[in-house]
């Protein structure tokens, strides 16, 4: 028995592991993805006010950390039985779309182009946001690194904290927004739009007109046949903020569609000897082990499933492209991993074209942010939809609003058996008798889980050491102000 | 320009959220002059080096580790003491690092206590044969390892000798760079065991909403029960505010947010232990003489011990609540 272990699985956000285990001729005989560590923030949560929840949770992750604070706002709402004011709710919802925008850039440009215009097999040290500049041109890093920048701005602005957020409250706010500010933020989300619409532009020639590439992600072993998971709206169009979340079986079919507060009727998980990350599955399929198919409980909760799950998207940008993308690859639902990054750069473009719809609505500056909380704390529900999946917190306080219990599924956890199941296959399909498995194979595997988790990584924080590089600052004049030569 | 040769950094999480190396991250176009600086050698939220790249330096290799997120299991302990021995100048980057942070929380509790909650009582957990996780777990092919589970969350200090500390949840960026460039360019570092990228006072000192002297107090507010009005000291609010135990240098954000502070650069430089400067701050509030009014004001502060040390319960003297 041969085993290859990757340790720590790389451009992610969190801990992972990966052990392969292959027969003597070097065939693979299984493969397990075990996650290593637990926080516990259920527990630690009981006895804390549950108006502090929104701000002790958004520490469960600090890549989207608003994720957090819009479920537990959304949550503790239901807790006080209150309905956050109109402008609230845009508030929220514009900070929201400025999150998946400054996520969806950093996960598309630093964590998955690596693979695709760097090259899957290329050296490590090469494989990374650099090493993307490098091909596309300091231009369009410099570009990349400004709007997700601005998106970060927006929700320092709206967020009161760069990072870990603060602005819900039970039924609102705590800051609202002037004129000025508004218009600033309109500005800045219709750059957002001509980004992402650019950005697709690059997945089209870089990746879509590479027929190795479409060939990889269409016929590679990155397949996965599960049922799909997303929050749509009232039309069944994807949702972010708000919504029902909407379940469709491998063949498209609706299998649910539940309230937040339904979820334990639809939703359950299990515990694996292997790992500390539990495995949710449909509940009323049940846990049939890590199969494929419609009789197995397994689903996931991502870019790609959010599409597959609902009927199309709300603004018309995103939209067309949603239909490119389905007709493209051969009609809905599609169950190729790696699609999972061209559906990242239409939710984008939704983002974008939603921050642009409520930068324009003058009701969001308004000054009545603050809801009355009529009722005493009891239990409530909040579900969202993370950049990498849906996201449920539940609370249930006393009667002063002290947590007695919480429980919550966190996005990626949705995804912990799928990506189980696409780690083995991909290294079934690629680790054979015969084949050397060097480090660019085993990043082929790994290429398998990138595709579910969208990380942050930026082209700020990929600097390897040997990768030749250049970099010409220049004046609006042409002027060279600055050079950069690394060797 | 002469070419000074660049420093070797690396940046590693132990028990962590990932917002401190996104405030690394928050450089945004500064990123070219970090370039210019140093070379990074093993980031695994960015980069493909792996544990064993790091194994196979020399001791001594990296110049500046910074080390984010508690000592959560024995793997977090692991790579303390592997990047302290690779490592020259060992930052404790970020509460978690520095205090023990939101995740020292789990000191109200214990392992028993989280693994019940998370593996057998949880509403959507479905558990009949109680299957926990283990450290060696046989299956047909081999043994899976996973790191061990500690009853503690510990600092970062508790487990190796730390050089600097630079606190926040997440650091400001802006004090991030500062440190660097500090490092960088061969400035006088301040001594070994300093705070840095942070202020000696109190969060009070920088806070621009208005004092009186008149902080007295017959109850203390949750934040909802009250209409901010954006401009007075949440104190004198009656609304806990962390501020007056806690050091400057984050500019003030979450109050900028109308949110309280809750502590999260840790005590100012003349002070120890966060709660007991907090309940010192809080007898000086209370508006009575009589017993009995001054122990029922107490008891409209919710949830003391979990607010005073929000991010700091490891790091604090108490360290966990005795179960």
């Amino acid at each position: 028995m041969k085993q290859y272990t990757i340790d720590p699985i790389t451009r992610l956000e969190g801990h992972g592991k990966v052990e392969i285990f292959c027969t003597d001729d070097g065939d693979v005989e299984n493969v397990y993805f075990q996650v290593p560590e637990l926080r516990g923030f259920e527990k630690f949560l009981e006895g804390r006010p549950v108006e502090e929840a929104s701000q002790i949770v958004t520490k469960i992750c600090g890549v989207c950390p608003g994720c957090h604070h819009m479920a537990a706002g959304k949550a503790t709402d239901a807790v006080f039985g209150v309905r956050p004011t109109p402008t609230a709710v845009k508030l929220r919802e514009l900070f929201y779309m400025a999150h998946f925008v400054h996520s969806h850039i950093a996960h598309f440009y630093a964590l998955a182009a690596p693979d695709f215009v760097v090259g899957p097999t290329a050296p490590a040290a090469e494989r990374n946001v650099l090493g993307v500049i490098a091909k596309v041109g300091i231009e369009i890093g410099t570009e990349v690194l400004k709007q997700r920048r601005i998106a970060q701005e927006i929700q320092a602005l709206l967020g009161g904290h760069q990072t870990h957020v603060v602005m819900n409250t039970p039924g609102g706010v705590r800051k609202g927004l002037t004129e000025e500010q508004r218009k600033d933020i309109l500005e800045k989300a219709k750059g957002f739009v001509e980004f992402a619409k650019f950005s697709l532009k690059i997945f089209n020639d870089v990746v879509l007109a590479n027929k190795t590439y479409v060939d990889i992600i269409l016929n590679g072993p990155y397949n996965l046949k599960i049922y799909s998971m997303g929050l749509v709206d009232e039309n069944n169009k994807v949702n972010f903020y708000d919504g029902k979340v909407r379940v469709v079986d491998p063949e498209g079919k609706e299998h649910c569609k539940y309230a937040p507060e339904d979820y334990l009727n639809w939703v359950e998980e299990r515990v694996e000897s292997y790992s500390y990350l539990k495995y949710p599955y449909l509940k009323q399929i049940g846990w049939k082990g890590f199969v494929e198919g419609k009789d197995s409980g397994v689903y996931h909760a991502t870019p790609l499933s959010r599409l597959n799950a609902a009927d199309g998207m709300a603004t018309p940008l995103a939209q067309e492209h949603y239909e490119i993308m389905y007709k493209t690859l051969g009609g809905k639902p599609v169950h190729a991993t790696l699609a999972m990054h061209w559906a990242r750069l239409v939710e984008l473009l939704y983002a974008a074209e939603r921050a642009v719809e409520l930068a324009r609505d003058k009701e969001i500056t308004s000054p009545d942010i603050q809801a009355k909380l009529p009722n005493l704390p009891k239990e409530g529900v909040g579900i969202v939809e993370a950049q990498r999946g849906t996201l449920t917190h539940h609370y249930w306080t006393d009667e002063r609003g002290i947590i007695t219990k919480a429980n919550i599924i966190v996005g990626t956890t949705n995804n912990n058996a799928a990506i189980s199941m696409s780690l083995k296959k991909a290294a079934q399909g690629l680790i054979k008798k015969g084949v050397t498995v060097d480090e660019g194979i085993l990043n082929m595997v790994e290429m398998a889980f990138r595709a579910y988790d969208p990380c942050f990584s930026c082209a700020t924080h990929s600097l390897p050491g040997n990768m030749p590089l250049e970099v010409i600052f220049r004046d609006s004049k042409g002027n060279i102000t600055r050079q950069v030569k690394r060797k | 320009m002469e070419e000074k040769p660049k420093i070797k950094l690396a940046v590693y999480w132990g028990a962590a959220c990932g917002g401190c190396c996104v405030s690394v991250l928050d450089v945004h176009e500064s990123l070219f002059t970090v370039v210019e600086h140093a070379d990074i050698i093993f980031w695994p939220i960015a980069l493909d080096f792996k544990y064993k790249d790091v194994e196979a330096m020399p001791d001594g290799h990296i110049d500046v580790t910074l080390f984010n997120g508690a000592v959560r299991n024995s793997e977090n302990e692991h790579m303390a003491r592997l990047l302290r021995k690779k490592t020259k100048v060992l930052v404790a980057y970020g509460s978690c690092a520095h205090m023990g942070g939101i995740p020292g929380l789990a000191n109200f509790t214990n392992k028993e206590g989280i693994f019940n909650r998370a593996y057998i009582s949880s509403e959507s957990t479905l558990n009949a044969d109680k299957v926990f996780p283990q450290q060696h777990f046989v299956v047909p092919e081999g043994t899976l390892e996973l790191p061990e589970f500690y009853n503690d969350v510990r600092t970062l200090d508790q487990v190796v000798n730390v050089d600097y500390y630079l606190p926040g949840c997440p650091p400001q960026t802006e004090r991030l760079v500062e440190v660097f460039m500090a490092i960088v360019t061969g400035a006088t570092l301040p001594p070994v065991g300093s705070v840095v990228g942070a202020l000696d006072k109190s969060q009070c000192d920088e806070c621009k909403r208005k004092k009186t002297d008149n902080k007295l107090v017959k109850e203390f507010k949750r934040p909802w029960q009250i209409i901010d009005d954006g401009e007075t000291c949440f104190l004198e609010q009656g609304v806990i505010c962390m501020g007056p135990a806690t050091r400057g240098g984050c500019g003030v954000r979450c109050i900028e947010g109308n949110a309280p502070c809750r502590g999260c650069y840790g005590p100012p430089a003349d002070v120890s232990d966060p709660g007991a400067k907090m309940m010192s701050a809080i007898a000086t509030m209370i508006d009575s003489n009589d017993p009995g009014e001054i122990e029922k004001i107490i008891e409209t502060i919710e949830d003391p011990a979990g607010t005073f040390y929000r991010f700091s319960l490891p790091g604090s003297m108490l360290r966990r609540k005795q179960l």
